[in-house]
């Protein structure tokens, strides 16, 4: 016996009541107020659809458009800071410079589609936190500090403790994500990104994201992070530790490449099994590795 | 002038690039309800209790109806039927006490506002029994799958040609599920109109006369009490337009409750209830000679219908196991088609039917030849095509109730044009220079005989008004493919006026009282000689009313750009048509006021276009990732009204082929759940993915069967595109004979590429 309890062909979102702070401490007393009811309207491009298919029925949106406070870059103490609000397409032309700025870009012009590039936000993506999402691979990376604020104060939280599982973080019900804080890399750091998809602007079966120093012709500082294969963004650290100290080069590329593929736990589904998505981290840790030292 | 064989602009742009389209959802009426249908979560299950009540208390809501409500309606009825004794599987407009796929309407919901009504469709409680689901009816255990029918075709002596065999080659080869995707949705909204006493309903679509007599028949009503309209069409590809349990349950609410009754789809409803197609198996065999001559092919298939036989019946079927031969000879020949069903939305036709299927199964087929036997394809082909001098060539095969006979064509001469087109032995040079520089790339090219012009008739009428206006009215359907510019460009020539100032009329019940609609690539063949016949009348009878008002014999008239004059004096006395018009109102006309006439065109046999596609692709081989970088469609289409439409139509079917071909597929899970409704994971290709189209254009053999000599173009551009691009996949995987399962994704081509040794 079952009862049926969805109609699989929805389209238009559950009601919903909609909220407009017009200040930051507003949007947080409402959040207070509300609990897991609310949900925090950024840029939409997850959120909509997903009320539209009514997977998600937030009571409240609580929209934080009108905060342009929010909306910010700012470099200080070595470090990028990202207000919550800006959107993707922001970071197409690097936004700093050096390798972080760089890295940023070559990562943005994956995000989605045009449209949702220029909607969309870089907080909004990490709050989200789908594992394919490509800010949440170079938070990872980067090992970003998130910034939050709750009515009752705020915290730092850092990216590995952030992101928990699919569509799950750290963040309470009542906390908004305000800024993301990335380290602006020295100038001799080696970036890579790259990603596989089905078609241009779908989610990733895979992506791999590099980073390291080459100090005195071997391979230092190495980090690898992996989007699009498990419930969240993953490092990659038995692959990190084997090529630190390495002669760069294929032998080194490719061997860290097979152990990222070999150490991670990877997720399939219709668009790829888990054994595809490990030949998908291989490629692409290889590659990635020699587009750093290519390009940077 | 001549219009025919011009590139005109089309003449019913202005109103879409201006915003001014009347798509489907473009109406909106006063007073009126909007329908939801309530569809099942379970692919297979017995409906215990459907409790409307919750929905029923919601302020807005109006009605909500479930099978009780509509059970003295009949079942959705065959439009087209080849096999008898299948009406137990036609589709109750809700269901009855079973229900047997996901997204199938079980209630529908009836309130002041689309949301409300969504909102009530989640109220309808429904209890199930579950029921064991069929998700893969292909090898399935006894009492399982439903098999409904058997479909055998054939000829020849199988037995003799496999004894005698040099070399057998066998293959098993699957073509996923996939559908047209119109860009609209479909929609329809109904009203009552006492004054007429007439249900009418907005949002038909490829065969509204047909639908009409259909709805008319399962509401019990006289045929001229419903009248069905058609609007702009976003996209048909054959699965929109077909009569659905949504377009009956509008008539009957707005006959019931007396308001106007609203139903537009969501893109996630439509993927769920909208006809899938293709969804085959076939394990074939081939007889070959050591020289590559094909001497007979033994196919045994399985054609996936889902979970009811809707209105094409077994259709693809059909057309799988008759048109499976394409451009060969092949002397002798048998398929035996298994109609299965199961519990995944029902199947329709979708561009190239059973071609799409067949040209994939029989030209991977011949390529596993050619490399069984270490010879060129080209030659494997070359040596088995229908020579020029056996056509017309009759295949002692019948399809769709008619003789399968290909009525014209030079096969060897399009293949040697093709080659000519592709620069083929610097192609392949060049392609060896990259494979020999690491690359993985491969060329493939799928040859086939599509079928066009669908009988057994249609017609216009043709009418000039006294202000010289003139207007074409046809029983034909417009899905947005250039109906109204081709049928001008016929009248305009055929009568002698500008193609601008011709009004085409099209889809409307009331105007015209018989049409067959927009399939089978038949308007411009069909409605195209229809129109050149009744244009032909209108000029006549203007010649001959003229004679008298110019005092010059008929034959000694012409017409041109409207104006009636002497042939070879222009400036000298002339009349306009219009005044022509005039001179024929009631009482001063001899015989039959106005100046008017109709043109029926009747055929018996459908007329066979054929063509050749070709596909250049790169492999990356450590993601299975298929770059197709070239894409080449050599069509025969015997006459072009208008090349730039043909064009167009081939680009269009191309896209529609390389997303079957690599991205899209209808996955299920075990249960039957759906794992692809929405454009996430039904992937369609996008402009990225599609490279430019380059089209040869042939119109070496004109048909005999029609006066334009024409063949339909609607079908062509996607017929071999699995074919080509599956070939060439294969070609660029050192001839792999794993490459025989579509759409090619990444995983699978990964998965053979992995298994070959490493350069």
């Amino acid at each position: 016996m079952g009862v049926q309890y969805y109609n699989p062909a929805c389209m238009k979102p559950a009601s919903f009541d909609y909220l407009a702070p017009r200040s930051l401490e507003e949007a947080l007393d409402y959040l207070a107020e509300h609990g897991y009811e609310a949900k925090v309207l950024a840029g939409g491009q997850s959120l909509v659809p997903a009320m539209n298919f009514r997977l998600a029925r937030p009571a409240v949106l609580v929209d934080i458009n009108p905060l342009s406070e929010l909306d910010y870059l700012e470099e200080t103490d070595h470090r990028l800071r990202i207000g919550t609000l800006v959107r993707h397409s922001t970071f197409e032309k690097p936004v700093c410079q050096g390798p972080t700025g760089r890295l940023l870009a070559m990562a943005a012009r994956h995000v989605g589609h045009w449209p949702i590039r220029v909607r969309g936000t870089f907080g909004g993506s990490l709050a989200h936190a789908d594992p394919a999402a490509e800010w949440c691979v170079i938070a990872r990376l980067l090992d970003a500090d998130l910034v939050t604020r709750s009515s009752s104060g705020g915290r730092h939280i850092p990216a590995e403790m952030f992101f928990q599982t699919v569509f799950t973080t750290a963040l309470e019900p009542d906390e908004l994500l305000l800024e993301a804080r990335l380290p602006l890399l020295s100038s001799d750091t080696k970036v890579g990104f790259q990603q596989f998809s089905r078609r241009a602007g779908d989610f990733a079966l895979a992506m791999v994201a590099v980073a390291f120093q080459i100090e005195e012709g071997k391979v230092m500082n190495p980090r690898i992070a992996l989007g699009g294969v498990s419930d969240r963004p993953l490092r990659a650290p038995e692959a990190e530790q084997m090529i630190e100290g390495a002669d760069p080069g294929d032998p080194s590329f490719r061997a860290a490449a097979e152990t990222a593929a070999r150490e991670i736990e990877a997720i399939g589904d219709i668009h790829g099994s888990a054994s595809y998505r490990r030949d998908l981290v291989r490629a692409l840790t290889r590659r990635a590795f020699e587009q750093a030292i290519t390009i940077s | 002038m001549n219009y025919i064989g011009s590139s005109v602009l089309r003449i019913e742009d202005r109103p879409l690039l201006t915003g001014e389209g009347r798509f489907a959802a473009d109406l909106s009426l006063p007073d009126q309800l909007q329908m939801r249908v309530v569809r099942s979560s379970v692919a297979h299950g017995r409906l215990v209790e459907i409790d409307t009540s919750d929905a029923l208390a919601l302020d807005g809501v109006e009605a909500v109806w479930t099978h009780q409500d509509v059970q003295d309606i009949p079942p959705i009825d065959f439009r087209m039927a080849w096999v008898d004794g299948l009406e137990p599987f036609r589709q109750p407009i809700l269901a009855a006490g079973i229900t047997r796929y996901v997204g199938e309407p079980l209630a529908v919901v009836l309130a002041e506002d689309p949301y409300l009504a969504e909102d009530a469709a989640e109220l309808v409680y429904v209890e199930y029994e579950d029921l064991q689901p069929v998700v893969d009816p292909y090898q399935p255990e006894p009492g399982e799958a439903v098999e409904t029918t058997l479909v055998e075709k054939g000829y020849g002596d199988l037995e003799e040609a496999f004894e005698g065999a040099a070399e057998i080659v066998e293959m098993e080869l699957r073509v996923g599920r996939h559908t047209g995707v119109p860009m609209e949705t479909r929609g329809a909204q109904a009203w009552y109109d006492p004054l007429r006493s007439v249900v009418e309903m907005f949002g038909a679509a490829k065969v509204p006369h047909h639908n009409r007599a259909a709805i008319a028949s399962m509401l019990g009503l006289p045929l001229g009490s419903v009248l069905l309209r058609e609007g702009h069409v976003g996209g048909g590809f054959g699965i929109r337009g077909e009569l659905y349990p949504e377009d009956v349950l509008v008539c009957l609410a707005a006959l019931r409750l007396g308001r106007p009754i609203r139903w537009i789809e969501d893109r996630k409803e439509h993927l769920l209830a909208a006809n899938h197609s293709r969804d085959q198996v076939h394990r074939i065999r081939a007889a070959v000679d050591r020289d590559g001559w094909i001497r007979g092919v033994d196919d045994e298939c399985w054609v996936d219908q889902g979970a009811y036989l809707r209105t094409h019946q077994v259709t693809v079927t059909e057309l799988t196991t008759s048109l499976l031969p394409g451009p060969y000879v092949w002397p002798a020949y048998r398929s035996r088609a298994h109609v299965m069903l199961s519990n995944k939305t029902p199947c329709g036709t979708y561009r190239a039917p059973g071609r799409f299927e067949t040209t994939f199964v029989r030209e991977r087929l011949i390529d596993l030849i050619s490399d069984r036997l270490e010879m060129d394809s080209v030659g494997v082909r070359r040596r088995n095509l229908i020579p020029a001098d056996q056509m017309p060539f009759h295949r002692e095969i019948e399809a769709l109730g008619t003789e399968v006979t290909y009525d014209s064509g030079d096969y060897h001469l399009l293949l040697d044009r093709t080659l000519e087109f592709l620069d083929y032995e610097d192609l392949t040079a060049a392609l060896a220079r990259r494979r020999s520089e690491g690359e993985v790339v491969g060329l493939g090219m799928g040859f086939f005989v599509e079928k066009s012009g669908l009988g057994p008739f249609d017609g216009v009428r043709v009418t000039v008004d006294e202000a010289g206006e003139v207007v074409v009215t046809t029983g034909v359907a417009s899905v947005g493919q250039g109906v109204e510019t081709v049928l001008a460009q016929v009248c305009a020539d055929t009568l002698g006026v500008e193609a601008e100032s011709v009004r085409v009329r099209h889809g409307q019940t009331d105007e015209i009282a018989y049409g067959m609609g927009a399939f089978a690539s038949r308007v411009t063949v069909m409605s195209g000689s229809a129109t050149l016949l009744a244009a032909g009348q209108v000029r006549e009878r203007a010649l001959e009313t003229a004679s008298g008002m110019l005092e010059a014999a008929p034959q000694d008239l012409t017409i041109d750009r409207g104006r009636v004059f002497v042939q070879g004096s222009p400036d000298g006395p002339s009349v306009m048509l219009g005044e022509v018009a005039a001179r024929l109102r009631p009482g001063q006309a001899e015989g039959t006021p106005g100046l008017t006439a109709e043109g029926w065109f009747e055929v018996d046999h459908m007329t066979y276009p054929y063509g050749i596609h070709c596909a250049v692709v790169r492999v990356d081989p450590e993601s299975g990732e298929v770059t197709v970088e070239r894409f080449v469609v050599a069509y025969e289409i015997g006459r072009a009204v208008n090349p730039k439409l043909v064009e167009g139509q081939i680009a269009g079917g191309a896209a529609q082929g390389i997303g079957g071909a690599l991205l899209e597929d209808f996955a299920y899970d075990e249960s039957g759940q759906p794992l692809t409704s929405s454009f996430m994971d039904y992937l369609m290709p996008t402009v990225v993915e599609v490279p430019e189209v380059e089209v040869l254009l042939c119109e070496d053999a004109p048909s005999p069967l029609n006066p334009l000599g024409v063949k339909g173009a609607g079908e062509g551009g996607i017929t071999a595109a699995g074919a080509a691009i599956a070939n060439a996949v294969a070609d660029a995987l050192g001839g792999s004979e794993e490459v025989s399962c579509l759409p090619l994704s990444p995983e699978r081509v990964r998965r053979i590429a992995r298994s070959l040794p490493r350069p």
